[in-house]
């Protein structure tokens, strides 16, 4: 059984798909990246996958994870940065399934803390608060975040967009640590050479999966081409779709 | 002499002693919660709660006289029937909640206010507008002191989720179910301190006591924990000062705790260290690194 499993999922918004009879399963310890153009449907594949978003048809299966054991990096974050706190205490907020609503932040608790800004690199940032932050600075402080949520499944909706080269590998280390722990990374991406160095299995998605497998199989010229050609707007008249059979797209 | 002025109201008087408890408790409970109401840009529609709960202590008037406890709970239902209502029109019409809102308080506040007219005089309608801190018995008090401890009591409670709901609601929404029932219980927070603040400085400013400090502490602090000591204290000093203002000029106290408490806001606009106009005027030079 995958970590997670889509069987003939269909998810978007006002009854227009985005994603469109997805099927497949994601391998427990997987890399996979998932790629594809604007509006391709990757944000909203993986708001289905943190349950924010109800399939409009088929499911979505977290192989027995809970929904508390998946963490998510939104692509747009929803982040009041002008809000007095620390960067440590946003940090902590990582460790909230394991402190509960109300339990404390002893010195356990902190050195985890500690631990995760030293993993990204803010070490010394603790008292500062997160309105002082830089773009990759913040990012850096949810993947701190993101780490002490010790997640089986960790989805990160374009993880390195406007964040320097130094940041991204830096980050990119943590998620290959990451894998090595064994955990599901998902992550959509634009790089298409740090998708080929990186990640061994990938999702080429254009509303309809275009193909899925192995990175070197999956991101052909041809494939590429495709997804461009597939991903047109929204048809506000579009009838109702009579498709039955399951996407003929499946993990290999 | 300066005992005369700062003391010697508060040991000669009883209702001065009685006024000067029931604004620190007003405090106590008020100022956190206002505190947070800025923080969530909340603020304007803390003032419209305020007018909205009337028709409710209006209701209770017109049953049973000046009667504190059946304006308390009138207070407690219209308070939350229109912020359920507000917000139900927001969702299901085209109208943000902003302007739902202030459809509703304005009803709200015509109603109370003829409501009032109906049996009371003109003393008691100043009474409801602007209230009356120095004519509070002891049902009224204790029943501020309970409505202040239930506030700091619920707000430790909910405050890691009320905190996490305003930085990250997204985050929040994805670990955790806490996000709904602690804004919930944050708005009742709310209408039990304007129901609180309504007793002493009535519907028009009940408000003032909440907002004003934490206008007040956003120049004096950075972090929250601090805006929230710092707030109280704004809130304990200006009470207190506009009694002794109220005692010695005759002006309504109600009136008097809002114009100094106004007053500091507008000293701590001025010198706060934090984005106060005086360090911006005149920055200071700009450090190495």
């Amino acid at each position: 059984m995958g970590a997670l499993t889509f069987r003939d999922v269909t998810l978007g918004y006002d009854r227009h798909p985005a994603v469109h009879h997805l099927s497949g399963d994601v391998a427990s310890g997987a890399l996979l990246a998932v790629v594809g153009p604007n509006g391709a449907g990757k944000s909203t594949l993986f708001r289905g996958i943190v349950g924010m978003l109800k399939p409009l048809s088929g499911s979505i299966s977290l192989g027995g994870a809970k929904a508390r054991d998946v963490a998510y990096l939104p692509q747009v974050a929803d982040i009041d940065r002008s809000f007095p706190i620390s960067v440590f205490d946003f940090v902590g907020m990582g460790l909230l399934h394991q402190t509960g609503l109300f339990g404390g932040i002893g010195a356990k608790e902190r050195a985890q803390v500690e631990h995760a800004l030293e993993a990204v690199g803010l070490t010394g940032f603790e008292a500062r608060s997160i309105g002082t932050l830089s773009g990759g600075q913040m990012q850096r402080m949810l993947f701190a975040r993101l780490t002490l949520q010790d997640a089986r499944i960790i989805v990160l909706d374009e993880p390195f967009n406007a964040i320097d080269a130094k940041t991204s590998a830096d980050l990119l280390e943590l998620v290959r640590r990451w894998h090595g722990e064994g955990r599901t990374v998902l992550a959509a991406l634009h790089d298409i050479d740090l998708v080929r160095n990186t990640f061994p299995d990938a999702l080429l998605l254009a509303r309809e999966p275009v193909a899925w497998g192995h990175t070197a199989d999956v991101l052909t010229a041809d494939n590429l081409a495709t997804a461009r050609r597939m991903c047109e707007a929204f048809d506000e008249y579009a009838a109702a779709c009579a498709v039955d059979a399951p996407s003929s797209a499946r993990a290999a | 002499m300066i005992y005369d002025i700062l003391v010697g109201p508060f040991v000669e008087f009883e209702f001065m002693r009685r006024a000067l408890a029931g604004v620190l408790t007003l405090a106590l409970g008020g100022a956190p919660v206002g505190v947070f109401l800025m923080l969530r840009r909340m603020s304007l529609v803390g003032d419209a709660m305020a007018h909205a709960i009337l028709p409710g202590a209006a209701v209770g008037f017109l049953l049973s006289g000046l009667n504190l406890i059946a304006m308390t709970v009138g207070g407690l239902i219209a308070g939350f029937a229109v912020a359920i209502l507000a917000g139900l029109v927001a969702r299901v019409t085209e109208l943000k909640e902003d302007a739902s809102l202030a459809a509703f308080y304005l009803f709200s506040l015509a109603l109370g206010v003829t409501i009032v007219s109906i049996r009371g005089t003109n003393i008691d309608l100043l009474h409801v507008l602007f209230g009356n801190v120095l004519a509070l018995d002891d049902q009224t008090l204790l029943a501020i002191a309970i409505n202040a401890t239930v506030t700091m009591v619920v707000l430790a409670l909910i405050y890691r989720p009320l905190v996490m709901e305003c930085v990250d609601p997204l985050f929040l929404r994805s670990v955790s179910r806490a996000g709904a029932p602690a804004h919930l219980a944050f708005l009742a927070l709310v209408v039990i301190n304007l129901v609180n603040g309504f007793h002493a400085l009535g519907t028009l400013l009940a408000v003032g006591l909440m907002v004003l400090p934490a206008g007040i502490a956003r120049f004096w602090a950075r972090d929250i924990s601090a805006m929230m000591v710092i707030a109280v204290l704004a809130a304990i000093v200006s009470g207190y000062a506009g009694l002794v203002l109220s005692f010695f000029t005759g002006v309504p106290p109600g009136p008097a705790i809002i114009l100094v408490t106004a007053l500091v806001y507008i000293a701590s606009l001025f010198f706060g260290p934090v984005s106060g106009l005086l360090r911006q005027l005149f920055p200071a030079p700009h450090l190495e690194a």
